[in-house]
């Protein structure tokens, strides 16, 4: 950066200047212009021949309703990934007793008293997808709320912010510190806002790696350098990425790496609402001294505090914008500013395209937010849900699967008769131990036998959370196999709970040679 | 290419183009990609070649390049397969130690056997068993309740150790006369004896006089091994003619064929190849596929 303004270069008398009494105007320039009014220029930051410099924001704390907002989103969300593992929840002997547990080496996804097992991973499919669907609903009432205050991205570098902030002082400050020599004063700021960055990133990745495993033992074991190899290096390697990615690069991921941005405007009609700056109630912009009209002006001080606010560095005033993650601060900094100016609040607010086009031409049409759209999406995921709502509720706490034999179909026995063998899995998902009983029928004359157990009718223990996988034989003498004739004949297998009322049926087929 | 001094300005959007002009008038706004894209880029170029260095990466014309580090993805699989051998270990000593009987009564070592058995047929003993086991015509079907040389699972592992008539001393070693190739009996007699041995199982389709006329010769010629009511002996792997399970074929043609030829199908001893508790988990496999003893 060489020439004219540089967003980075500080010069105090520019805070001298008033946009209206008592309300400064900000040296702000957008850093990123790409509607610029004016031909690009090196300030710009976008056109400086074939790669773009990382402009340095400098974003001044908003005080105001969506700030407050999102302090709380904040507080919730991170206090909710912190906090999750080390709820405790009580399962009985010999299994885990953490209320959400990834649990790998048993192929299970803990969560209370829901157990869902690897094969019922469509469980968390669906959640998945009611999530996707909750988010273009949200993305085609509001625009990105997804991004201005709940994405991991935002909250984590809100909180990076925050930190830094509260080490090296707001906007202005922080500008004067970063402008000024290497003092010893600066190099510890510097340092400790960087350190408290790492100790953030270290507590993100402890944090999740205490999802996979029993919380407490994992933080004994982080701490005595017990844990395994897989720990350690996703502990580093979350707490690096934190670091880069909320510290360092910031903006840079919603604008280069997330693909996310470039998605939603499939989702946003002009019924949406998005954060916008009304240039009918702004234009012309201009200073506005004390005693001045208002008539024949717009209500725009071109006081720049919404560019100072704006995380992403651009300007609301020029327009929708793929930077803009929707975050509100500008509303707040410009609220506080119509306050101060005695003008109504709004200037920058959440509206929709065609209010601002009705604006434009006359009066304003009010919100539509019953629109084909999002009913469409209000469907699928009601219809979604039940689909859920239903499959969990009728879930069953045993399994039954089974596996008649392929190869070979059947066998012949030397007495002329005919035997089928079936691999008959029993997954028990109560958290108790259990005893069943295993019975085959459909032909008469059929004689089974479980292999390992000395008869059929013998019960099968299966251990709490556990799967135990059968053999059964059934054979059926000569004449009876005889009088079958078909290649294939229904047979039914039923496991029953010895005392329980809880009993699979499941269709299979007896193969024989047939006519 | 965008030539220096010579910029040119989009006017709508006021942001420089690429300064590529197609169709006359149609532009590209330049919109870079950040520099620190672009150093991401360079790393990844020093990333690949120093992968380049320390790993194998390129083909030579008799060979490749090794890398420093000398990583040999075999020698990888090897050390993976002996820490898995390693992991093993306490199972495979203690099957060692368990007399074969009392494997298929303790629960955790069973479970290894079958799983170990499982594998080893299907690497050595499907190409003739068939996956299933199920046989084909000549290789006996291992699911069924009919054993030429014993269905205990001592008597399965003995068979598997050494094999049948492969020439070995301890092999399983029987030979049934080639009746008709060595002009032992004539064509005529040989129909017979085989349309008697066919109604030793309840044939249907049997001729019940050239049956008639067979029980004589079967008694003088066969009896000695496949016993008088044809029901074989295992001691000499003399099988069952009275059951429903012909390893060649129950028909006429069939079993005139093994009077004639006299059969006798070999198998491999396997305990010059396997180890012994692999033999051992074989049986095991072989005893629990359903007609085991
Ligand atoms: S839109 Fe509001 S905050 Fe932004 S420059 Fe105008 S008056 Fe100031
Ligand atoms: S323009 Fe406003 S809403 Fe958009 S990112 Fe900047 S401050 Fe947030």
């Amino acid at each position: 950066m060489t020439t004219m303004e540089n967003p980075g270069r500080f010069k105090p008398e520019d805070f001298l200047v008033e946009a209206a009494p008592g309300v400064a105007k900000h040296d702000v320039e957008a850093v990123r212009q790409p509607k610029s009014k004016k031909p690009a220029t090196d300030a710009d930051g976008l056109s400086k021949g074939s790669w773009a410099e990382k402009p340095r924001i400098y974003s001044k704390l908003a005080k105001g309703n969506f700030r407050n907002a999102k302090w709380i989103v904040m507080l919730v969300t991170l206090g909710i990934y912190y906090l999750l593992p080390w709820l405790r929840f009580d399962r009985g002997e010999g299994l885990p007793n953490q209320l959400f547990l990834i649990d790998f080496a048993n192929q299970r996804l803990l969560f209370g008293p829901i157990e869902i097992w690897a094969q019922e991973f469509y469980y968390v499919t669906g959640l998945l997808i009611i999530s996707a669907l909750a988010l273009f609903l949200v993305t085609s009432i509001a625009g990105r709320v997804w991004c201005g205050y709940a994405c991991p991205q935002t909250v984590w570098t809100d909180l990076m912010i925050a930190v830094e902030r509260f080490w090296q002082g707001d906007r202005n400050a922080h500008m004067r510190l970063d402008q000024g020599p290497w003092t010893f004063e600066k190099i510890w700021k510097k340092t400790a806002t960087h350190i408290s960055w790492l100790l953030i990133g270290l507590l993100t990745g402890g944090a999740l790696v205490f999802y996979f495993r029993d919380a407490p033992t994992l933080a004994m074991e982080l701490v005595t350098g017990e844990a395994s190899t897989v720990a350690y290096a996703f502990l580093a390697i979350f707490t690096f990425s934190t670091y880069l990615l909320g510290g360092i690069a910031r903006e840079q991921v919603c604008i280069y790496m997330c693909p996310w941005p470039r998605i939603q405007g499939a989702m946003l009609d002009h019924d949406s609402l998005w954060i916008a700056y009304r240039d009918v109630r702004g234009e012309p912009r201009a200073p506005h001294k004390k005693g001045d009209t208002w008539d024949g002006r717009g209500d725009c001080i071109d006081c720049k505090a919404c560019v100072a606010v704006c995380p992403m560095g651009i300007d609301i005033r020029n327009g929708a914008q793929l930077e803009c993650i929707q975050c509100a601060l500008c509303i707040d900094a410009c609220n506080d500013i119509m306050d101060k100016v005695g003008r109504p609040r709004g200037l920058i607010a959440y509206t929709t395209e065609r209010n601002m086009e009705s604006r434009t031409a006359g009066p304003r049409d009010g919100l539509r937010m019953i629109r084909p759209r999002t009913i469409l999406y209000t469907v699928v995921i009601a219809i979604t849900g039940a689909l859920m709502a239903w499959a969990m509720i009728s879930r069953s706490d045993l399994d039954v699967s089974v596996l008649p034999d392929r190869n070979p179909l059947f066998v012949k026995l030397s007495d002329g008769g005919i035997r089928n063998g079936y691999t008959i899995k029993i997954v028990n998902k109560n958290q108790t131990p259990r005893r069943f009983k295993v019975e085959l029928t459909g032909i008469d004359g059929l004689k089974t036998t479980i292999v390992g157990h000395d008869d059929a009718s013998a019960p099968i223990d299966v251990g709490p959370s556990n799967v135990k996988a059968l053999k059964l034989f059934a054979a059926l003498p000569r004449d009876k196999a005889k009088a079958l004739n078909a290649e294939s004949t229904p047979v039914t297998i039923t496991v029953t709970e010895v005392d329980g009322a809880v009993s699979a049926t499941r269709d299979t087929s007896f193969r024989s040679p047939g006519p | 290419m965008t030539m220096a001094g010579h910029k040119h300005i989009d006017e709508v959007t006021g942001v420089e183009t690429t300064g590529h002009v197609w169709d006359g008038d149609l532009c590209e706004l330049n919109k870079p990609l950040p520099k620190w894209w672009l150093y991401v880029f360079y790393a990844c170029c020093v990333w690949a070649f120093g992968y380049w260095m320390v790993y194998p990466a390129w083909p030579t014309l008799t060979g490749y390049t090794q890398g420093y580090l000398g990583y040999s993805q075999r020698a990888a699989v090897t050390a993976e397969v002996n820490a898995a051998k390693a992991a093993q270990d306490t199972y495979r000593q203690a099957i060692a130690n368990t007399p074969i009987t009392e494997v298929k009564g303790k629960e955790d070592l069973m479970q290894f056997a079958m799983a170990g058995g499982a594998a080893a047929f299907g690497d050595n003993c499907s190409g003739c068993h068939g996956r299933g086991a199920q046989g084909a015509l000549g290789y006996p079907n291992l699911n069924d309740d009919d054993w030429i040389w014993g269905g205990s699972v001592e008597q399965i592992e003995y068979t598997i150790a050494h094999g049948i008539r492969n020439g070995a001393d301890e092999a399983r070693n029987s030979a049934m006369p080639r009746f008709g190739l060595d002009g032992i009996l004539e064509p005529a007699v040989i129909s017979d004896v085989a349309n008697y041995v066919r109604s030793l199982s309840g044939s249907e389709q049997v001729d019940a006089d050239a049956a008639g006329r067979g029980k004589a010769t079967f008694a003088e010629q066969c009896a000695a091994c496949h016993a008088e009511d044809g029901k074989g002996n295992q001691e000499m792997g003399a099988p069952n003619l009275s059951d429903a399970i012909w390893l060649y074929g129950g028909s006429q043609e069939a079993v005139t064929q093994s009077i004639v030829t006299g059969r006798g199908g070999a198998m491999p001893a396997w305990a010059p190849r396997l180890d012994p508790v692999t033999v051992k988990m074989l049986a095991v496999y072989v005893h629990s596929l359903g007609g085991g003893k």
